[in-house]
């Protein structure tokens, strides 16, 4: 076997030539692709077992066809899963990664980000996964802020166990495990991440490979840890959970569509083309209501900020969706701003340690201060 | 041999150190003595841990050899004058090279009255003891069931009692600083170092280096500590109650030649593992969460940044190693370090490990259990869940270290298993270990050994059509290792996972047969990792009697062997490092005596293992007292399995 010994500690991108687009700021450190990538490129040898219909099939799709975008080298591209049906992603991918255990992919792609910034990693888990039994890694994750792209793929149901609820199930719902229904209120992933501390939370419909490619760019772009949420159809056990968001005379009155620096507008078109819909923030309140603007005009609706400095407007247009018929969904980039990367600060501090107390002399660490000697 | 052993000094005697603040302490009787054994009790805020480390670093750089054995509780300050918040410190130091931190006191040191309550039990009559007679009212003495003053009631008759009204003398002492009573009173722990440094003979100046170097900030409260510990030295030296002081020579014969320091396992423990990075030229990488008595460890790591170390402290013991494997994939050498609660959290984590076929160090500072059971205690009840606490057939190599010193040989061994064969190890201290301490000769850094890894760089498998293909799980012939292919290697990107795999290609594979396969090949894996042959001490080849240990068990059961044979018996020991696999030799080491007797601080896990592997009927001698064994206890067991033979 041909082997040598390459360093991992490697901290600096090496540029090599005829990449796609220039690296972001996120991505600075990983080094480019040697000429042009396709999507063919991502597609590993083996053969996908979702079930037929299955809405990850779309968004397996739709990352790679976006990888090449990215101009990386492919083997500085890392997907790290937990379990569940989502979880099986890596290994359709020709990148490096890991399926590993219920819940944990957060922690495990935060040791490998933390350690290894010339890597690109992104985590892949369900609504089970990341929410019920890896809901602390997750969200410790976010606090942190370490270079990890968490698409987090939510059907509102427990696929790979055969259909129990989740803790993204709209309370009631009748499963296996609930037979009179579900007693748990549901958890809204996106509050729960703006409330993590997240600098960076999207939420996109796994059919809309526009949206999705999209939202997939901005975050890749985004130094720290950024959170997807992929509203991913089940069809075998909860089929059409997301259709009042797909079907287009639906969709007009549930989707929110959120645009940086855009006026919040939805809902059938006004006369200016925009949607009759606005958002509005309510004075006595300060909560955000939802208005006519035919009716009430156009003045006080709310443009998205995505990089507000608090996320309390983020947090409340995350409240205006209903968690049992889904209306008023925001979809799009809620949240987008730069605080410290973790790994990055990590990075400066062993710069640091280094510049102020020397390179490690292993010898004089053994030796500390308190030495005897006994001579022969 | 529970007593100090005297002679009169000669007149050469103290050559070397021995000198107070600027005094003589030659104006008094000198004796001689080969070996003492000090507790310090009190409050768990009288500073007695403190007190016993600096008592111990005057003793190492004076060249005597010693062991240590703090004992603590819990609880950070438990209720001021109970029994539960004795903290306690016990240091035996010695001319000759000695194993054990002793069983019982020459000396107790006893703040007020629940530490002497607390510890008479274990000081033998004849023993001097020095009590704070300002903290023994009534009240306090009541508060720990005392119905009178055993100062005053004759239970203390056949001792030495020194009363000393440290708290009093202390405040005195410190009258010229602008400190209250209750602020002065603190440095009474200091008065006491400066007595009892007086009457052993120990160097001063490192202490007062120290207190200035600790109270860098405040410089009144460094000075007042040291006034104490100046007036604690000269109150010896004048008062007529310390008739005598006592010296106990370097124990030059008992150590090779080279440059030492006093060292403890956690500390060994971290040096270990900072020269395994350095020797493998990998970058360190922990992944941990706080816990009892393993949080040392992380503290001391994260000191060492300048070595590339990367520290993480993660939001649970699953996330903390879990960010070690993902560590650990990307190249680093990885570790986790806990204890045994922590372990039960990480097993699933671990059974990861071992199906990724990835290296990652298990660092487990054992303490009592179940549950949370004794968490400053020590015990080694965690061998099993460390051999068999995972789901599926999920084999791990275990190294245990046998003293303070030896983490640091420990754990670049482990580092060595685990970076050779690819695969999680064990690595199994514990809390006596961790926290006791005892002299070290440094290694020679050229010394150390080399732990160099090669990543896969390229094709390793030729398919029937002559393609060149990379193969995550196609082994190296002689150690079963799966080649470690790092992300950033282009043409080797692969996936593995927690899935069975199949052999060689690690796609998804659920064939019977294949399975079959793989669990036996990671057995094999880990059956097969090289471990020395086991070393057997029996002088005279005759003895029927073999003595088998493992851990921390080394330094009581070695001074039970020494007193066995003293008393004219012959008896063999063993101790083993390798507890998965174990050395090739056991078997046969172990078939060679009519009689196995396995101490342990567990109910008998190692016999257990001994007993299905070797079918050998070993006698299993246990305690689960959260202490180390006594020596002068183990010596009688033993002594009694022998007579019984």
């Amino acid at each position: 076997m041909a082997e040598t010994s390459p360093g991992p500690a490697q901290e600096t991108a090496p540029a090599r030539s005829g990449g796609a687009a220039p690296a972001s700021e996120a991505l600075s450190l990983v080094p480019r692709a040697e000429g042009k990538q396709s999507m063919k490129d991502f597609k590993s040898d083996q053969e996908v077992r979702w079930c037929p219909g299955c809405g990850d099939y779309a968004v397996l799709a739709a990352v790679q066809g976006f990888m090449p975008e990215l101009g990386l080298a492919k083997e500085n591209i890392v997907f790290v899963s937990g379990i569940g049906c989502s979880s099986r992603f890596p290994y359709y991918m020709n990148t490096y990664g890991m399926h590993s255990i219920h819940g944990r992919a957060p922690a495990i792609a935060t040791g490998l980000a933390g350690s290894r910034r010339d890597l690109s990693v992104w985590v892949v888990t369900g609504d089970g996964d990341a929410l019920s039994i890896g809901g602390n890694h997750l969200i410790h994750a976010l606090r942190r802020n370490v270079n990890l792209k968490i698409l987090l793929f939510n059907n509102r149901i427990y696929g790979l166990t055969k259909g129990q609820y989740s803790p993204t199930s709209e309370a009631g719902k009748i499963t296996k495990s609930t037979p009179m229904g579900s007693l748990d209120a549901p958890f809204n992933p996106v509050s729960l991440a703006l409330g993590a501390e997240a600098s960076f939370v999207a939420r996109t419909v796994d059919s809309d490979r526009k949206h999705l490619t999209s939202v997939l760019r901005a975050a890749a772009d985004h130094p720290g840890t950024a959170l997807v949420e992929i509203y991913q159809n089940c069809n075998i056990f909860n089929d059409g959970a997301f259709e009042v968001l797909k079907d287009k005379e639906q969709a007009q009155e549930a989707v929110i569509p959120l645009e940086h620096g855009l006026p919040i507008r939805f809902g059938a078109p006004a006369e200016d083309g925009l949607g009759s819909r606005g958002v509005v923030r309510d004075p006595a309140t300060g909560d955000l209501r939802i208005i006519d603007v035919t009716e009430e005009g156009t003045e006080g609706v709310l443009v998205h900020d995505a990089q507000a400095a608090t996320p309390t407007t983020a947090f409340a247009l995350s409240r205006l969706a209903d968690p049992d018929t889904l209306h008023h969904t925001p979809i799009g980039v809620l949240r987008d701003v730069r605080r410290p990367v973790y790994d990055t600060e990590m990075a400066h501090q062993l710069e640091h340690a280094a510049e102020q107390g020397g390179k490690g002399d292993l010898s004089a660490l053994l030796h500390g201060n308190d030495t005897w000697t006994v001579v022969g | 041999m529970t007593s100090q052993v005297e002679s009169p000094a000669g007149p050469q005697s103290g050559p070397e150190g021995g000198q107070g603040p600027g005094r003589d302490a030659g104006s008094k009787e000198v004796r001689r003595l080969d070996r003492v054994i000090i507790r310090f009790a009190g409050d768990s805020g009288d500073g007695m841990q403190l007190t016993g480390d600096r008592f111990t670093s005057e003793t190492a750089s004076f060249g005597n050899d010693l062991s240590t054995l703090p004992n603590f509780p819990a609880e950070i300050r438990a209720p001021a004058g109970t029994l539960p918040g004795v903290s306690s410190f016990q240091l035996h130091f010695a001319d000759h090279d000695i194993l054990t931190p002793g069983d019982a006191p020459n000396v107790l040191v006893a703040m007020n009255p629940a530490a002497l309550k607390a510890n008479i039990a274990d000081v033998p009559r004849g023993a001097e003891i020095i009590v704070n007679t300002d903290e023994f009212t009534k009240r306090a003495m009541a508060k720990v069931g005392y119905a009178g003053s055993p100062l005053e009631d004759g239970s203390l008759d056949g001792y030495r009692v020194h009363q000393v009204p440290l708290t009093t003398l202390t405040v005195e002492a410190l009258k010229g600083f602008e400190l209250g009573r209750k602020e002065a009173g603190r440095s009474k722990n200091m008065f006491a170092l400066g007595l009892l440094s007086w009457m052993y003979h120990r160097p001063t100046e490192q202490t007062e280096a120290f207190l200035r170097s600790k109270f860098a900030k405040k410089p009144d409260i460094a000075e007042a500590n040291i006034a104490a510990f100046r007036a604690g030295w000269n109150f010896g030296e004048t008062t007529e109650d310390f008739a005598v002081s006592y010296e106990v020579a370097p124990a030059s014969s008992a150590f090779p030649p080279g440059t030492y320091r006093n060292i403890s396992g956690n500390l060994a423990l971290s040096y270990g593992l900072v020269a395994a990075s350095q020797q493998a030229d990998l970058p360190l990488f922990l992944g941990s969460y706080p816990i009892t008595p393993a949080s040392d460890v992380l503290h001391e790591l994260s000191k060492h940044k300048n070595f590339g170390v990367r520290s993480f402290q993660a939001e649970d013991e699953i996330a903390g190693i879990g960010a070690a494997l993902g560590a650990a994939f990307g190249g680093s050498l990885a570790v986790t370090t806990t204890s045994g609660p922590g372990v039960a959290l990480k097993s699933e984590t671990i059974g990861l490990a071992v199906s990724l076929e990835l290296p990652l160090l298990i660092i487990d500072i054992q303490r009592g259990g179940p549950s949370t059971g004794l968490p400053t205690k020590t015990e080694q009840a965690d061998l099993l869940q460390a051999m068999y606490g995972r789901n599926g057939e999920a084999p791990v190599p275990i190294v245990a270290p046998s003293t303070p010193a030896d983490c640091f040989t420990a754990a670049l061994d482990a580092a060595r298993i685990a970076l050779t064969y690819r695969t999680p190890v064990f690595l199994l201290s514990d809390g006596y270990l961790a926290n006791g301490s005892e002299p070290w000769r440094i290694p020679d850094v050229d010394d150390l050994p080399d732990l160099r890894v090669r990543f896969a760089s390229g094709a390793n498998h030729e398919l029937d059509d002559g393609t060149e293909v990379f193969w995550p799980y196609k082994r190296d012939p002689h150690t079963l290792a799966r080649p470690w292919a790092v992300p950033g290697t282009p043409g080797l990107e692969h996936r593995i996972g927690g899935i069975e795999k199949q052999d060689g290609t690690g796609n998804i594979s659920y064939d019977p047969a294949n399975h079959d396969f793989m669990v036996r090949t990671r057995q094999a894996k880990v059956d097969g990792v090289e471990v020395p042959e086991v070393e057997v001490d029996d002088p005279s080849g005759d003895a029927k009697l073999l003595v088998l240990g493992w851990g921390s068990t080394y330094g009581p059961i070695t001074a039970a062997v020494r007193r066995v044979r003293a008393a004219g018996d012959e008896i063999a020991q063993a101790h083993l490092r390798h507890l998965n696999p174990f050395p090739r030799n056991l078997g046969e080491v172990l078939k060679r005596y009519e009689k196995v007797v396995i101490p342990e601080m567990n109910l008998g896990q190692l016999a257990t293992l001994i007993r299905a592997r070797y079918l050998v009927d070993a006698q299993s001698y246990t305690q689960v007292r959260g202490l180390p064994f006594k020596a002068e206890q183990l010596a009688t067991a033993l002594k009694e399995a022998l007579a019984h033979g």
